[in-house]
Parts: structure tokens; sequence; C-alpha cells
């Protein structure tokens, strides 16, 4: 059992609002996955590149402008929340840059024009706080309450998994022909960095992308080459989207209004949003693709 | 708190789920009324009753509204989650709004009315429940359903009455396919005259007439060595 939720806004008006009504909507699906949250925030694009790096020894964070400035010759900017760091600094320079955190023992969470990723282990109310995540604003966002059943419960295992830029999956259910799927994709440089089944999705779906499909087609092909039991929810840069597997065991609901989409496990996740008692409110049908994109 | 009506108001809000199902399951008394108000999708709302009380539940509700049902009138203004009146003995369900995946399963008695649309599952192995579905159904519903009724007025998904055993399923709409040992069956002038009356109880539009009829075609019911690979 694991808890999704996600916020899709289509009026600008409501994008201060986002981390706190997203906040909500994650507190509400603690009882679907207490070990663990995480969320990907669609913030305002700046200059450039951020790439969203975790540490459990945050004192790997000082001195990180300087060692990244040295690595990629740019002054990078760097904003530390909690266990995390985003690092904004140019496109050009973003390869480079991935390296050296890299080598520095930094773990990537997400890279993009818009896209950060926090997840830590804990209570989502707990890990929200942390991360000030009622504080942000943003365009959509995706948040993912987890109880583990295919891996360890680790900062690493929890959703969302993104395996591209500004593209987040997250995921009810398990997968049961990952592993092959793994080395395929890693075969056409899709590489995962953990042994998780959701991430084997994300970099399918990525690999998808990639390969020219739009939001909607990659989702589709996950009906026939995904294996398991799935509600997914996925983000781009200017899309969400939703697919669940032909048996739809795991609990999805949508609402959308002029205003917003917003998806949930239960409806509960809805209780405290704007118009939802005359939002069109459905649950998504089994092997049926849904997405927007602004 | 008895309003002027009668009602006594049960707010979530202000009340432990635990405390309202206590009171509405201490209550006794014939057609003694409540309304269940700031539902706000909880789960597990009005279940265990056992008394012919009438219940109002004012929005919508999350897993497990109405199980275990007996005797009690329940109407939610509103949809409900997953296993709404699950394993209901006697009394009457109603939902204005959708139910989501098995709702009715495993129900004795009773009648469940769903408004809107029952996504999968929808009476799974129920056993001699009456469930009427205004709108449309799910894949997989009514899966080795033993007794009672289904009635639907739109259409209806894969596989339906897959391992059906005596139960009677009645579709206005299509049937996108149908489950392992299901078939269309006659309807005689006994089916119409059951289905005219669930009809009227759920205060469905329609003419029984417009149904058709499905069963099982009872091969499923022993073990034959020559269909192995089948089952």
């Amino acid at each position: 059992m694991c808890g999704i939720v996600g916020l899709f806004l289509k009026n600008d008006d409501l994008c201060p609002k986002l981390g706190e009504m997203l906040t909500d909507m994650l507190i509400t699906m603690t009882d679907r996955g207490p070990d663990s949250a995480g969320i990907a925030i669609y913030g305002a694009e700046g200059e450039g590149v951020k790439i969203t790096v975790q540490s459990d020894d945050t004192s790997a964070f000082d001195g990180l402008d300087a060692r990244l400035a040295e690595a990629t010759g740019t002054t990078p900017g760097i904003r530390v929340i909690d266990t995390h760091a985003v690092v904004t600094l140019p496109e050009a320079a973003a390869d480079a840059a991935v390296s050296a955190l890299e080598e520095m023992g930094l773990r990537i969470m997400a890279r993009g024009a818009s896209m950060e990723i926090f997840k830590e282990i804990g209570l989502p109310r707990d890990v929200a706080a942390r991360f000030g995540l009622r504080e942000m604003g943003g365009s959509h966002g995706i948040g993912h309450t987890r109880m583990a059943t295919e891996s360890a419960v680790t900062t690493l295992g929890a959703h969302p998994f993104s395996t591209a830029s500004d593209e987040c999956l997250v995921h009810n259910g398990s997968l049961s022909n990952h592993n092959r799927l793994r080395r395929e994709l890693a075969r056409e440089g899709f590489v995962t960095r953990t042994e998780n089944d959701t991430e084997v999705g994300a970099a399918y779906i990525s690999s998808r992308i990639a390969g020219g499909a739009n939001l909607g087609e990659a989702l589709e092909g996950t009906l026939q080459d995904l294996d398991g039991f799935f509600t997914f929810v996925m983000g781009t840069r200017n899309g969400f989207g939703v697919v669940r597997d032909p048996i739809a065991c795991k609990p999805a609901v949508l609402a959308e209004t002029e205003d917003y989409v917003a998806f949930g496990s239960e409806y509960r996740a809805f209780a405290d949003l704007p118009g939802i008692e005359s939002a069109k409110v459905w649950e998504p049908e089994p092997a049926t693709v849904y997405f927007w994109e602004r | 708190m008895p309003s002027e009506t009668g009602v006594k108001t049960l707010d979530m809000s202000a009340m432990e789920l635990r405390e309202i199902n206590e009171t509405l399951q201490s209550a006794a008394g014939s057609n003694e009324a409540f309304e269940v108000t700031n539902t706000r999708g909880a789960h597990a709302i009005a279940v265990g009753l056992d008394a012919p009380i009438h219940v109002t539940v004012k929005g919508s509700t999350g897993y497990y509204c109405a199980g275990m049902n007996k005797q009690a009138t329940i109407h939610v203004k509103g949809s409900v989650g997953p296993g709404a009146a699950e394993n209901m003995m006697s009394g009457t369900v109603i939902v204005d709004g959708d139910a989501s995946q098995y709702a009715g399963a495993t129900g004795h008695g009773g009648l469940l009315v769903v408004k809107g649309n029952a996504s999968s599952r929808c009476g799974i192995s129920m056993k001699g429940i009456d469930i009427v579905v205004h709108g449309n159904i799910g894949h997989m519903s009514a899966f080795m359903a033993q007794k009672g009724n289904l009635v639907v007025l739109g259409d209806a998904g894969d596989a339906l009455g897959d391992s059906l055993y005596e139960a009677r399923l009645f579709v206005r709409g299509s049937v996108k396919s149908l489950g392992a040992d299901c078939v269309e069956k006659e309807m005689r002038p006994e089916h119409l005259k059951i289905l005219a009356d669930l009809l009227e109880k759920a205060g469905a539009d329609a003419k029984p007439e417009e149904f058709r009829r499905y069963g099982s075609a009872r091969k499923l019911y022993n073990f034959n060595i020559d269909h192995a690979g089948d089952y």
C-alpha cells in the first residue's frame, strides 16, 4: 500500500499556494504510507538548470559552491534545505556538475529547468516540515507516501523517481518484470540508481519520451511493456499524467475544476481543496491514460 | 443533538468515528433517524448497524461505508470508496453518487442501490444481496456470485459473472465481455417480475423488457479432466 497525491494547476493565481495544498493532501495519505514521503515540485523557472542533491551528512554541503565552481568554471547558486540542496547553474555546465556532485558522494535526486525533488524517511508531516514544503509555490506537483514492499526503506527507495530532466514518476503497486527491463534500459543508456521497481518504470517512460513519444503515448506503452500492478502518476515540465494497470486494484480518484486537476489515492486527500464540492470527481478507468499539459 | 425534525446529527468534525458508530450501533428504536455530517471521505462510516434506523450520510466517504449492515437504511448523499455495503445481511443502502471497487461484495441480503456508476468487482461473491446500479459497472463484476440479483441500467465491463454460481445478472446496456461459464439466458416471466420489483424499489426509471439476463452455464461446478487446461 502507498499513497499518491498530485495537483496540476490550471489557474496561475493558485501557484503560490501549491505547496500548501499539496502538503495537506500528502499528510492525509499518511495511513497509506507512513515510512517515507517525497514530493516533486515544478516551481518557477529561472536561468539555467536546477540539480537537487541529497546527503545524510549535511556537512557535505559546506564549501559546495567553491568545489562546484572549480569543477565547472561557473558560479553556481546553492540553496540548502535540510538534507537536500538545490544547485542552479548554466545548462552547459550541468553534465560536469552532475559528475562532480556524484564524485563528492552526493545523491542526485532531480535535474531540470523547473523540477525539484525532496524525499526522506519519516512521517509525511515531518518530511513536509523539514523541507518547508508548505511554503513552496509552483505550477504542478506530485507527492507520495510510501509503505515499502519491493525494496528497503531508504531515502533512495522513496518516491518520486526521476530518470530524465524534469520527469518524475510515483507508483502505487509492484512490478514483476523490472529486472529484465532494467538491463534492457541500461543498454539504451537509461541507467537506474537503485534496485527499486518504480525507478525502472520511470526509466521506461523516460526512454519512450526520449524516443519521441508524448506523455500520453509513453504512458500507453506501460500497459504493454510493464507487468504488475500499478497506479502511476507522472510529471513532466509542462504535463501531468495518470495510468492504472488493467486489473486496477490500486485505488485512484481524480478531480477536476476550472482551476486544477487533482489526483488522490483516496477521496480523503481532496477534502480541503477549494471548490471540491462542485468538482468533477471520478475514478480513472483501468488501462486508460489521462494526461494534461499546459 | 436532536434537531427540530427529530433527526440526530453526528458531526464528524466534533466526534470520533468510533463514537459515531457506537451511537448508531446502540440505537435500537424503530424509525430513529440520524445524519452524519463532515464526512470528508472518512473510512468505515455507519458499519455494523443492527436496527431499523435511518442514517443519512451527508458527503462522500472512503473505504467500507455501511459495511455489515443489518436492518438499517443508510443513504449516502455523495460517493463511496471501496467496499461499500460489504457483507450486508439486510436493510437498504442507497448511494447517490458513484461507488468504488467491490461494492456490495459478499452481501447475504438487503438492497444496495448505486445511483451513479460502480467500478470494478461490483457484487463479487454476492450471496443473496440485491444490487441495482443506475449507471455502469466495471470489470470482474459478480465474480463467483452465488445468490441474489445484480441489476445494471448502464453497461457492464469485462468478464461479467466469471465463475458464477446461481446469482441472476440483468444488464440493460452492453456487456464488454462475459467471464468464464457466464452465459446469456432466456428472460422468463418470473424474471421480469423480479426485475420490475427491484427497479421499483430502487427508484429506477427502466422497463424490465429492456434488460438481458445472464447466469451460470454450470459447467465449472464439477472438475472435468478434459477441461483441465481451462481452469
